[in-house]
């Protein structure tokens, strides 16, 4: 199973201030650590919120909201994406992570296979269908 | 005792820990079988201990140090290789001298290099493949023989057996416990690599059917490639093998339809391909060709799925290339299968009497006598070309040579559309 390892932003990454050399050091370390164990799929750093935009949506009303953002602890500001056996393995891999002062999310990825028997062959074939008719409706959409 | 999230945690560290733990102790033992007893026994003090005294800060250390304990004890039990004692007595004194956190350093120093002697000894070529596949997902993977028997659908028994018979034979046969060099390595990297696939294929080729259990085979073998990418980087078909692997792995939800039939290929919504692994795969590919190993066997297969991965939807597949892809894997590893397929994408490429030409010479083919593809490959271009009646028969023979009870289905439906005298519908 997947989880996503969500990093959250503080005021130095909000700055873009980069990390220094021991902690880039010891993150490398970790990341390493992580691919030679077939555990790491993605990782990616964000750049601060201030380089971000949000869009609105409200009915049919579409604004755009540039950065930055303020509430710097709901913003993130990395993810992992990692291939583990369960969620205890993820707790375990992120417990091992070089970080000093934050609080890390663990969070589990859908897959087909999590919604077991609860997804029935007529759930299935409704899920189908609709992406039928998307395609469909893309179809018919003029292109620009 | 009986907390269960500190069980839980415990397995955890272990899935992490166990191969490592088993190739570090190998490597001071020489003995794979014994290795896993001793990390088996690391386990059971961790069960004990764990869940009174919390789970140490650095488990693997931990782990690490209570089976070399358990080393000594044992050897001394056995009166064991009286020098290999010493060593071994001398090796923990100078450790506990360090700290903890340097220990564990000194642990991971050489944790790759003992990561790849097991897999090449579990993969030694003096085993049957059978025994290397349990052997590989019981010490590397880290599987419990429970999960493979449920994984392989055999008796848990079978695969104890299994495991405990490879064990003896590698003791027998005095495998040494070492990364094979020069010539050799060329052909144990290649047994390795098989072992992978096969487990990558079981899982694969069971998808369609409502056994989940079975896709985890194809993690455990994506993950056991990965690892090896990272720690053998410079051979190329390594990066093939993960480049074939992670494609055919992105098109896993894809091939299951609404009621658990199989999805062809060409028939699948390319929207639910995993587009993480199509990335991966193609970027394993890259690195296989930049080390000169374009035309290794992993690497071609990888390259033709590749074709059909940059392929947004079925009529951009570039067939003429995948044509040339095969043409190159049937003279490097020639095969009537893949002389099958060249034919369909020569077909595909070129017109169907061009395929035909191919699989005409294909129907002698002794190891192709009982296989339904043949018949229905054949069928599908006699179709094409109008040759209704012919196509009929080879429909309906192919049909009677299926095990599988939807593909009959269709296959007597494209039979019955050829003998009315049209072309079935693609």
């Amino acid at each position: 199973m997947r989880f996503m390892v969500l990093v959250k932003a503080d005021k130095n990454s909000e700055a873009g201030v980069l990390p220094d050399e021991k902690i880039l050091t010891e993150m490398g370390k970790f990341n390493e650590e992580l691919a030679k164990a077939g555990v790491m799929l993605a990782a990616e750093g964000l750049h601060p919120s201030s380089k971000g935009a949000r869009v609105r949506f409200s009915g049919g009303k579409r604004t755009v909201i540039d950065g930055p953002f303020t509430e710097s602890k709901e913003l993130v500001a990395g993810f992992w994406l990692w291939q583990v056996k369960s969620k205890d393995e993820a707790i375990e891999w992120l417990k091992r992570a070089p970080f000093d002062q934050t609080e890390v999310e663990i969070r589990q990825v859908f897959e087909a296979s999590d919604f077991g028997e609860a997804f029935t062959p007529e759930l299935r074939e409704a899920e189908a269908r609709m992406r039928a008719q998307g395609a469909e409706r893309l179809k018919k959409t003029p292109k620009p | 005792m009986s907390d269960p999230a500190t069980h839980r945690a415990i397995d955890a560290v272990f899935r992490i820990e166990s191969a490592r733990l088993i190739a570090g102790l190998a490597r001071i033992v020489r003995d794979v079988g014994l290795a896993e007893e001793l990390a088996q026994d690391a386990l059971v003090a961790a069960l004990e201990q764990w869940p009174r005294s919390g789970v140490p800060d650095h488990p693997g250390a931990w782990l690490m140090a209570t089976a070399k304990h358990r080393a000594i004890d044992l050897l001394r039990r056995r009166r064991l290789c009286e020098r290999k004692h010493e060593e071994l007595g001398r090796e923990i004194q100078a450790r506990q001298e360090v700290a903890v956190q340097n220990l564990e350093a000194a642990i991971d120093e050489d944790v790759g290099d003992d990561f790849l002697r097991l897999m090449f000894t579990a993969c030694h070529p003096v085993l049957s493949a059978e025994a290397r596949v349990a052997l590989t997902l019981r010490l590397l993977g880290g599987l419990t023989t429970e999960e493979i028997a449920r994984a392989f659908l055999v008796p848990e028994a079978t695969i104890v057996q299994r495991i405990v018979r490879a064990k003896r034979t590698l003791g027998e046969a005095r495998v040494p416990f070492e990364v094979p060099r020069g010539a050799e390595l060329a052909a144990r990297l290649a047994s390795v690599l098989e072992v992978i696939y096969l487990v990558f294929n079981e899982g694969y080729s069971a998808t369609a059917g409502d056994d989940w259990a079975r896709p985890e085979l194809c993690e455990n073998a994506l993950r056991l490639g990965r690892i090896l990418a990272e720690l053998a980087p410079e051979e190329p078909e390594v990066h093939g093998l993960v480049a074939l692997m992670e494609i055919q792995a992105s098109r896993l939800r894809a091939r299951v339809g609404p009621k658990g039939e199989p999805v062809l290929l060409l028939d699948q919504d390319r929207g639910r391909w995993d587009h993480l692994l199509v990335r991966r795969g193609l970027a394993a590919l890259e690195r296989a060709e930049a080390l000169g190993g374009a035309f290794g066997p992993y690497a071609l297969q990888a390259a033709i799925a590749a074709c059909h991965a940059r392929a947004a939807a079925p009529a951009e597949t570039d067939w003429a290339r995948i044509a040339a892809l095969y043409d190159a894997l049937a003279q490097l590893a020639p095969s009537p299968v893949v002389e099958l397929n060249r034919a369909v994408a020569i077909a595909m490429a070129f017109g169907p009497a061009a395929g035909l030409e191919i699989v005409d010479n294909l129907t002698a083919e002794p190891t192709l006598a009982g296989y339904h593809r043949l018949p229905a490959v054949r069928a599908d271009f006699l179709s094409k070309l109008g040759r209704f009646d012919e196509a009929r028969q080879e429909f309906e023979r192919a049909a009677s040579l299926t095990r599988n009870s939807r593909e009959r289905e269709l296959l007597l439906e494209h039979g019955a559309a050829c003998a009315l005298g049209s072309a079935p519908p693609r």
